[in-house]
């Protein structure tokens, strides 16, 4: 008993602070984000600025205001970004720790240079590559080393997009999304002989899909056609931030490969299995679990992600913008700081979506031991 | 030895008398303006000796760090004594409208400022019965630059009109010049706007924007657009990529045959690439806007509640006075607000812009904060861009009106 109060006490300054300087500060957002603060000039920096109550409004704006396409922009580029961030970032490390897994020499030479991005601030690496992505120089210089023309691609200043498609088209493609992961979830309660999981899972799934597909196609955000894609001056980005981070999944990867024991792989080579078996069925499976937390720190650093870009590219760049950045445009220099609160609530969702399942599983893995 | 001491003090700052405690002056002087502003601070040492100056330098040029770094210290309670900011709108719409500044009229006439200080200028300065900042310099925004020889060498003369320009562009082209014109990043852009937005509605038309008697969606105010387009046609494809030196750069070099910068480009030409202003380079204003200085200026503020008022009201003093201008501006690269400083301080580029400064017709400019408060000019950002990415003239125009509205533009 004297243990658990010396422990509560112990605890309860960084209880308090944390739910203050946390907690209370996320609510004191989210009530900013709820008002209009910043929409008439002569209250955005008064000393004691009057706040009206204005609801869901700068969040409707955000999705479907006619000024704020820069936002909109900004998302679909923060969706392609986390992909490709994440995808390349965990296959490169995945390629280079099964490289280093098979002992070549001078595996710990390599392994500190493949580490070494990790050690830079993304400020150094942005600023780094934004000389070696210059049109004139760095990587388009490249081929002239054996006689071939050098290239011509505007890495960081093309203007072009691909996988264009219709703001308006969002709701069915959210939808869609969301139907397909439930589908899975109610795959995966079949395969564990979960009756109710399954019946929700699938029950929910098709309702989802069903509404995409009759009512959701028809659901207009804007009264005209707003074209969003995938811009292409985010490759250079995306090639930073892959550079900077594999030598962390490598690490990470590098670890579990080494955890796997030996008697498993023998035991995989006396029952026959090729090497592309061994790691089809046997290595690929012991590391999900180490994907699975990579993914949610590679996740969650490419939803924060501003540095990268504020060196990269600056702040005035629409092509690769995101939503961090744009949240600093209209708070800091335009003084909308509703609208910005918004934005922030946002990424505090985002976040939330890729962290709180990671946390849940995690804590149920400990109730179980 | 402390008496000895304290005579000297007093005999050096006698009309300082006892003028104690701190001064803090903000602003994102650093780098190459570092010294200008030491200098202005070294002649306010020798005349109130018994005041520490704190110099609050944030960097970051044009202050894209330093006003935030600002807003946060206004809205914690932590102004401090003086700072500095864009003269005009920039400073009206974002700190008088909400009451955080403290009038300075009583100060201007005390100080005979309305005679030193050209009318245009002061307009600009005011706001409901009230003149806000001291202008400490002036910067002219619509300025094209060009190196002489080389367009000898190419067989043009520098255009007056943007449809001469245009026709000047085709040659050059046919030339074998990829792009005549010389871009940079997103600001510049919008930079080379306001030009031509001039050149097309005129020095009134261009007032009228901004009071809110023109609307963007104007057939006059979309044809801006219209001719903005073309000219970007003319310009360097990987502009977002380059600072403004490097799209000087890019006209020194022969790369390009004109630039269209602020005059801190005669600066940077002279000081950094060691050329002769007139000579090695040369200037005209940007093509339409003759007999028109468009300007920029930065001044110097009193927030309400400053810590030490007394101390900071003798800095507005000494930034508005001759002497101080003129320590000032040769060392910055600006020329002086007031219209009696001495041009033997300044090199060929400063003397014409004096001379232009006291005959031409003054306007502001909106990229630099004169006639467009704050919560405008950050979206008119967005704006450049609905254009660049659609190259359509009204999606622009009407993206800008639905901005101003929201602002409550000219309101």
């Amino acid at each position: 008993m004297r243990d658990r109060i010396t422990a509560f006490l112990v605890l309860l300054p960084s209880l308090v602070a944390v739910g203050i300087f946390v907690y209370g500060f996320i609510g004191q957002n989210l009530w900013v984000s709820f008002t209009d603060w910043g929409k008439n000039p002569a209250q955005a920096l008064a000393l004691r600025p009057e706040l009206r109550f204005v609801g869901l409004e700068n969040y409707r704006e955000l999705f479907t205001g006619f000024v704020d396409v820069r936002f909109r922009q900004s998302v679909v580029n923060l969706i392609f970004f986390t992909l490709f961030f994440m995808g390349g970032s965990l296959g490169l490390g995945l390629l280079l720790a099964v490289a280093l897994d098979r002992g070549p020499k001078g595996e710990g030479f390599f392994r500190t240079v493949f580490l070494f991005p990790m050690a830079l601030s993304f400020v150094v690496t942005g600023t780094i590559w934004r000389w070696l992505l210059q049109p004139q120089g760095g990587v388009n210089v490249l081929p002239t080393l054996f006689g071939l023309p050098p290239l011509g691609f505007p890495w960081l200043t093309t203007r072009a997009q691909v996988l264009v498609f219709d703001w308006n088209q969002l709701p069915l493609y959210t939808a869609f999304v969301v139907g397909l992961v439930l589908l899975y979830l109610g795959w995966q309660a079949h395969r564990a002989g979960e009756g109710k999981r399954r019946f929700w899972s699938l029950l929910s799934a098709s309702v989802l899909l069903l509404w995409a597909f009759t009512l959701g196609r028809h659901v207009q955000l804007l009264p005209y056609p707003e074209p969003h894609g995938f811009s292409l001056a985010l490759v250079g980005v995306i090639l930073a931030a892959v550079w900077q981070m594999s030598g962390y999944t490598m690490a990470l990867y590098l670890a579990g490969l080494r955890g796997i024991p030996v008697e498993v792989l023998e035991a995989a080579k006396v029952d026959g299995a090729s090497e592309w078996q061994t790691y089809r069925h046997v290595i690929f499976p012991l590391l999900a679990p180490i994907t699975l937390s990579a993914m949610i720190v590679l996740g969650h650093i490419a939803l924060k992600i501003f540095d990268l870009i504020f060196a990269m590219a600056g702040l005035d760049y629409a092509p690769t913008d995101v939503p961090a950045i744009y949240m600093y445009l209209l708070a800091f220099r335009g003084n909308q700081f509703a609208k910005g609160a918004a934005i922030g609530i946002l990424l505090l969702l985002l976040v939330a979506v890729v962290v709180i399942p990671y946390l849940a599983s995690q804590l149920k893995k400990e109730v179980q031991r | 030895m402390r008496k000895w001491l304290l005579a000297i003090g007093v005999a050096l700052g006698l009309n300082a008398l006892a003028q104690t405690g701190k001064l803090e002056i903000f602003s994102w002087w650093a780098g190459d303006e570092g010294p200008a502003l030491e200098a202005l601070i070294r002649l306010y040492k020798q005349k109130y000796p018994g005041v520490e100056v704190i110099n609050a330098t944030v960097t970051g040029g044009a202050g894209v760090n330093a006003k935030a770094v600002l807003k946060t210290r206004m809205l914690g309670g932590d102004p401090p004594d003086t700072f500095q900011v864009h003269a005009g709108q920039e400073l009206i719409g974002t700190w008088v409208v909400a009451d955080r500044m403290e009038d300075l009229t009583a100060l201007f006439k005390q100080e005979g400022w309305l005679q030193a200080f050209p009318k245009g200028l002061v307009d600009l300065l005011s706001y409901k019965g009230g003149i806000w900042s001291v202008p400490v310099n002036i910067h002219r925004s619509n300025v094209m630059w060009y190196i002489p020889a080389k367009l000898k060498e190419w067989g043009v003369t520098p255009p007056k009109t943007w449809a001469e320009f245009l026709a000047t562009c085709q040659t050059l082209k046919r030339k074998g010049l990829e792009a005549p014109l010389a871009l940079g990043e997103n600001w510049t852009q919008q930079h080379l706007w306001e030009s031509v937005a001039l050149a097309t509605l005129g020095a009134d038309g261009w007032a009228n924007l901004w009071s809110g008697k023109l609307k963007f969606t104007d057939p006059k105010a979309v044809a801006v657009w219209e001719t903005f387009g073309k000219v970007l046609d003319c310009a360097n494809k990987d502009a977002a990529g380059l600072s403004w030196q490097q799209a000087v750069d890019r006209v020194v070099q022969g790369k390009a045959a004109f630039n269209i910068m602020g005059d801190w480009a005669a600066g940077y030409m002279s000081t950094t690439l060691k050329l002769r202003p007139g000579t090695d380079f040369a200037w005209a204003p940007s093509p339409g806007t003759s007999g028109i200085f468009m300007m920029l200026s930065d001044s110097f503020g009193l927030p309400k509640g400053a810590k030490n008022r007394q101390n900071a009201i003798n800095w507005l003093k000494l930034v508005g006075s001759k002497e101080g201008q003129d320590t000032f501006n040769p060392l910055k690269g600006s020329i002086a607000a007031r219209l009696d400083s001495d041009p033997a301080k300044y090199n060929a580029y400063g003397q014409s812009a004096m001379k232009d400064w006291k005959t031409n017709r003054i306007v502001g400019s909106l990229v630099h904060g004169a006639v467009a408060p704050e919560s405008f000019m950050s979206q008119f950002g967005t704006v450049m861009e609905i254009f660049l990415q659609s190259k359509n003239p009204q999606a622009a125009a009407n993206a800008a009106q639905a901005i101003a509205n929201q602002v409550g533009l000219g309101r």
